[in-house]
């Protein structure tokens, strides 16, 4: 493999990357800060690209198409919270297991009833749709830069939150510990919900943004669901940061695996978490 | 020692009854009588697979409806199973409607994993069983059977045509790719068979692992190769991602794409543009200018309010086949030496264009080659004239 | 981490009474039922077995494992492995072997596995799994993504296992023997320490007690008794592929094992034959309306769950125990 193209293959890692920390930042920091596991996550995921689709078609503008969808993405992810997640705060992770998985054959099924069970397309924006020349054969899609673009972007915004507001304080101080937070009059609440639509948010943004590149189909959660899951323990339960470095790494592996060791391309992603295991068990960044 | 409590007796009682209620069946006789022919379909009706599930089925109802609804002059009953496109699952649904159900005739599958279930059941039962889809080569040839009939194709015959097109027109160093799955692996045998006979070399086999779509990583790879052309087998949504990022990665137009059909089947539309131009063999086309084609469609249309595609056709001949074997015994369906003739020596009159069974029980058929224009695939000719499977390692009787 | 109040270790004994005439049902059922119901009984006492063994990992020590059905399918593709194409392999030969093979398993991947808690150990078994399931997926000496078939179901010299009644009453005795063995070590001292390591595994470790070994062992003896059921599923269908080591084959075990009521290991029996009950009925609901009920299962299946998790967190094992004690207290 030559100069040129180990560093085309850097930057495919690295946008696959990318897109994965969308999704696993929002898992991480809900069971981070209201220990709750969600296998449904993958299912918000797929809600955006569908949400992407169909909203693209009705208006014609994937920009508005995006945006209206957060919104409703949003409040989706709010009156779930209320709903029914914020009942199982206290329950037993093995309850928020099965509660999820339910989750999960309900929203298959809703998706169905809603939209069908054809395979769909979402249009690139002309303005996004050309590709940079990298060598004489290889072209690099601007969109999958812009897809970069905006996981870094997010990415930023999550850490500025987190790190530098008044809210990502209280979410910090929630997480660490919830009475004490409370009593010093915080609606720890309103947090819970916060971060919660945060986590929605995060997923099916991710699914919008990619939606263009990956078509709109039945199960696309579940593809996607499982390497969340292997970013956020490689990483570290409720590390937003493992799950920026985390993330990266899988990417790295996954596409040099599959040029590389073809063969055994399909495993390597969960040797290197038992390899992490191995040496750290509670992840690459403990909370 | 107290009596039970009434209350505990209840449960009791309920729990008893419930168990043997289920156990009870209708008894052997009773079925003779009615004078009806149990039809079941196993097919997807739920995740990713239902729409082809949906198509097949409306194809072989078609099909029947238009032999005047009965066969063999026999009313039909039909059964349902939904096989989820779990291979774990495959034995268990098939006998629901061969054991519990004593269908007479089994039609499924769309999935190659299911398939082995049900060819494990179908050569253990020997219920009449006919593949509407399943293209795994196992099922008409180390494991075919007397009362197995393919209605579709073979996972290599549309590779099988595809190297010679390809070769014909100036590509003759090619890339090929795939997921490494059995799917995939039978659809590389054809190509690799066809293309190195044409006088093609293939420069490198890519796979990736099912069912991940991450092209990206292998697609800068085909950059680095230079080949002619690129050669793949994907099916559904992955391949317009395949074609989409094909496209986006600035290899279109340098390199050409071709592939087994079932790339550009069904997804034109969320393909877009990167479709455009990217030819590929299979066994039928929408666009296929017949009178035969075209009256089927029109009638498919009018009966679904849907358009038919490749799947619906396979369906429709499927009850195209069981249509005539059944009238060839009037109906006998337990004349299994005649009935399995009749369906051996079948012409069926299909809208891909007419196809006889191979001695293994899988079509002999013309594979056309396409191009994929405007959102549709445009028949250019016929890229191998009655191909056959060669049936490897079946032995029959 | 788990609440201890919704694990039940005993019951009324009215409930056992009732129990065990269920027991007496099933030794019947061959008389009245036909040749598929027969069969699909068999097969839910399989996955009764399978999990019983979850129960012991989950219900008893208190390890959440999405990654149970690893160890199931590894024990079928041993058999698969063993049988040759044109005669059947003994049982007294293969399955040792077989169970053996999961057992192994077990113990390495235990061995990475046990020293996460809570979370970590649900998604890093979860991963596991799926790492087992590409393994055999990804390559075609393993059989591939078509699996493989097992031709001859195994010899057991003295009897035949090919006779669907002799089947069935073997799979009864497997039943039996590993509740049995399963009660018994309950109450053993090994027992008594898995259950207070899943009630408080610091106060166990300050007792002395080598948790990591003991958490191990049940990992180990639970995947062991998961290759048992594997084995058997090989046996009776006569054909092993990846998904039965996958991610809904492991989900489904702990709905079974929900759904009956964990820890008492009957609980596990009832979610098995509960569960797969519920399926079958889902899947057959008739269309109403113009609206087909049963090609929507998977939505029905999905809000029971979500209602047995929210309204029945002790399973049927646990609501019947409600209604037997109340009846045995009252007047």
């Amino acid at each position: 493999m030559d100069i040129v193209n180990f560093l085309i293959q850097l930057l495919n890692s690295m946008q696959y990357g990318l897109l994965l920390f969308m999704l696993a930042a929002g898992l991480t920091l809900i069971f981070g800060i209201m220990g709750v596991v969600n296998l449904a996550h993958g299912s918000f995921y797929m809600l955006g690209a569908y949400l992407a689709w169909s909203l693209a078609s009705l208006t014609g503008s994937f920009a508005l198409a995006i945006l209206v969808g957060t919104i409703l993405s949003v409040l989706f992810g709010l009156l779930l919270e209320w709903l029914l997640f914020r009942h199982f705060y206290q329950r037993d992770h093995l309850d928020q297991v099965l509660l999820t998985f339910g989750l999960i054959y309900v929203f298959e099924e809703m998706r169905s009833i809603l939209w069908g069970d054809d395979v769909h397309g979402v249009a690139i924006p002309d303005l996004l749709s050309a590709s940079i020349p990298l060598t004489d054969t290889l072209s690099y899609p601007v969109y999958r830069l812009f897809m970069s673009a905006v996981c870094l972007v997010l990415a930023l915004g999550l850490y500025l939150l987190i790190s530098k507001t008044k809210l990502g304080m209280k979410i910090r101080a929630g997480a660490f510990n919830h009475e004490m937070t409370q009593a010093l009059g915080v609606n720890i609440k309103l947090i819970h919900a916060v971060v919660f639509a945060l986590g929605v948010g995060l997923a099916t943004v991710a699914g919008m943004v990619a939606a263009p590149v990956s078509s709109v189909y039945p199960n696309m959660g579940s593809q996607v669901l499982i390497m969340c899951f292997v970013v956020v323990v490689i990483g570290g339960i409720g590390s937003v940061k493992g799950a920026l470095v985390a993330a990266l790494l899988v990417g790295l592996v996954d596409t040099f695996g599959k040029v590389l060791l073809p063969q055994v391309a399909g495993m390597l992603v969960y040797v290197l978490m038992a390899a992490v295991l191995l040496f750290k068990p509670e992840g690459l960044f403990k909370h | 020692m107290k009596p039970l409590p009434s209350s505990r007796r209840a449960v009791l009682k309920g729990a008893l009854a419930g168990v043997t209620a289920t156990g009870l069946a209708v008894p052997e006789w009773a079925l003779a009588q009615t004078g009806k022919i149990r039809v079941g379909l196993m097919l997807p009706y739920s995740g990713a697979f239902a729409p082809l599930g949906v198509a097949i089925e409306n194809g072989v109802r078609l099909a029947i409806n238009e032999q005047g609804g009965k066969l063999g002059g026999r009313e039909i009953e039909w059964f349902k199973v939904d096989d989820e496109s779990d291979p774990s699952k495959g034995i268990e649904n098939a006998n629901k409607l061969v054991q519990r159900d004593k269908v007479d005739v089994l039609i499924g599958t769309v999935h190659s994993g299911v398939q082995m279930g049900i060819q494990k059941v179908a050569r253990d039962s020997g219920v009449l069983t006919l593949i509407p889809n399943a293209g795994i080569h196992a099922a008409t040839r180390a494991l075919c059977a007397p009362n197995v009939f393919r209605t579709s194709f073979s996972n290599s015959q549309p590779t099988l045509a595809l190297g010679e097109a390809m070769v014909k027109r100036g590509h003759k160093k090619a890339v090929w790719i795939t997921w490494k799955y059995a799917a995939g692996d039978e659809a590389f045998e054809g190509f690799k068979e066809s293309y190195t006979k044409a006088g093609g070399t293939i420069v490198k086999e890519l796979g990736l692992p099912f069912p991940n779509v991450e092209f990206q990583a292998l697609l800068t790879e085909i950059a680095a190769l230079k080949p002619d052309a690129v050669a793949c087998f994907f099916a559904g949504p992955s391949g317009a991602k395949f074609m989409k990022d094909f496209a986006a990665a600035g290899l279109k137009g340098k390199i050409a794409l071709y592939g087994s059909g079932f790339l550009t089947e069904g997804v034109l539309e969320a393909a877009g543009p990167a479709a455009e131009g990217v030819m590929t063999t299979l066994h039928y086309s929408d666009s296929l200018d017949t009178p035969r084609n075209k009256a089927f469609r029109l009638a498919y249309a009018k009966t679904f309010r849907a358009q038919p595609d490749v799947y619906a056709v396979q369906g429709y001949d499927t009850g195209l086949l069981l249509a005539q074997g059944l009238k060839a015994v009037n109906g006998d369906v337990n004349a299994k030496p005649a009935l399995f003739k009749a369906m051996e020596s079948a012409v069926i009159d299909s809208p891909r264009g007419k196809w006889t069974m191979s001695p293994s029980h899988n079509p002999v058929q013309d594979i056309y080659l396409r191009v994929a224009e405007n959102g549709e695939n445009k028949v250019i000719g016929v890229a191998a004239k009655a191909l056959a499977d060669p049936g490897t390692g079946c032995r029959m009787g | 981490m788990s609440a201890p109040q919704s694990h039940l270790e005993t019951l009324p004994r009215s409930l056992n009474v009732l129990l065990a005439l269920c027991f007496l049902a099933l030794l019947l059922f061959p008389f009245v039922g036909t040749d598929f119901y027969v069969q699909m009984v068999s097969r839910m006492m399989i996955l009764a077995i399978f999990a019983m063994s979850l129960d012991l990992l989950q219900g008893v020590t208190g390890l959440v494992s999405l990654g149970h059905a690893a160890y199931f399918g590894v024990a079928g593709y041993a058999l698969a492995f063993l049988t040759p194409a044109g005669e059947p392999i003994s049982l007294y030969t293969s399955l040792p072997l077989a169970v053996a093979a999961s057992a192994l398993l077990a113990l390495m991947i235990g061995f990475l596995v046990v020293r996460t808690h809570g979370i970590y150990f649900i998604m890093v078994t979860m991963a596991f799994a799926q790492m087992v399931f590409y393994l055999f997926f990804d390559n075609k000496a393993l059989g591939g993504s078509d699996g493989i078939y097992i031709n001859f179901k195994p010899d057991a010299k003295l009897f035949n296992l090919e006779n669907k009644h002799v089947f069935y009453y073997f799979t009864i005795a497997c039943l039996l023997a590993v509740y049995i063995f399963l009660r018994r070590l309950l109450w053993s001292p090994f027992g008594r320490a898995l259950a207070g390591i899943r009630v408080n595994e610091h106060r166990m470790r300050a007792l002395g007690f080598d948790t990591f070994a003991h958490k191990l062992c049940a990992f180990t003896l639970a995947g062991a008794l998961a290759g048992l059921a594997g084995y058997l599923w090989g046996a009776q269908t006569g054909y092993i592929n990846p998904e039965l080591m996958g991610f809904h084959m492991s989900a489904h075990a702990i709905m079974m094992v929900i759904l009956g009521g964990m820890g008492h290991f009957a609980g596990a029996i009832i979610g098995a034959f509960s569960f797969e009950y519920v399926l079958h009925v889902f899947k057959d609901l008739p269309e109403v309306a113009g609206f087909n009920l049963g090609k929507h299962w998977q939505l029905w299946m999905g809000l029971f769950i979500v209602a047995l998790v929210v309204f029945a967190p002790r399973g049927i094992l646990g609501l019947l125990a409600k209604i037997f004690k109340s009846n045995e207290d009252a007047p």
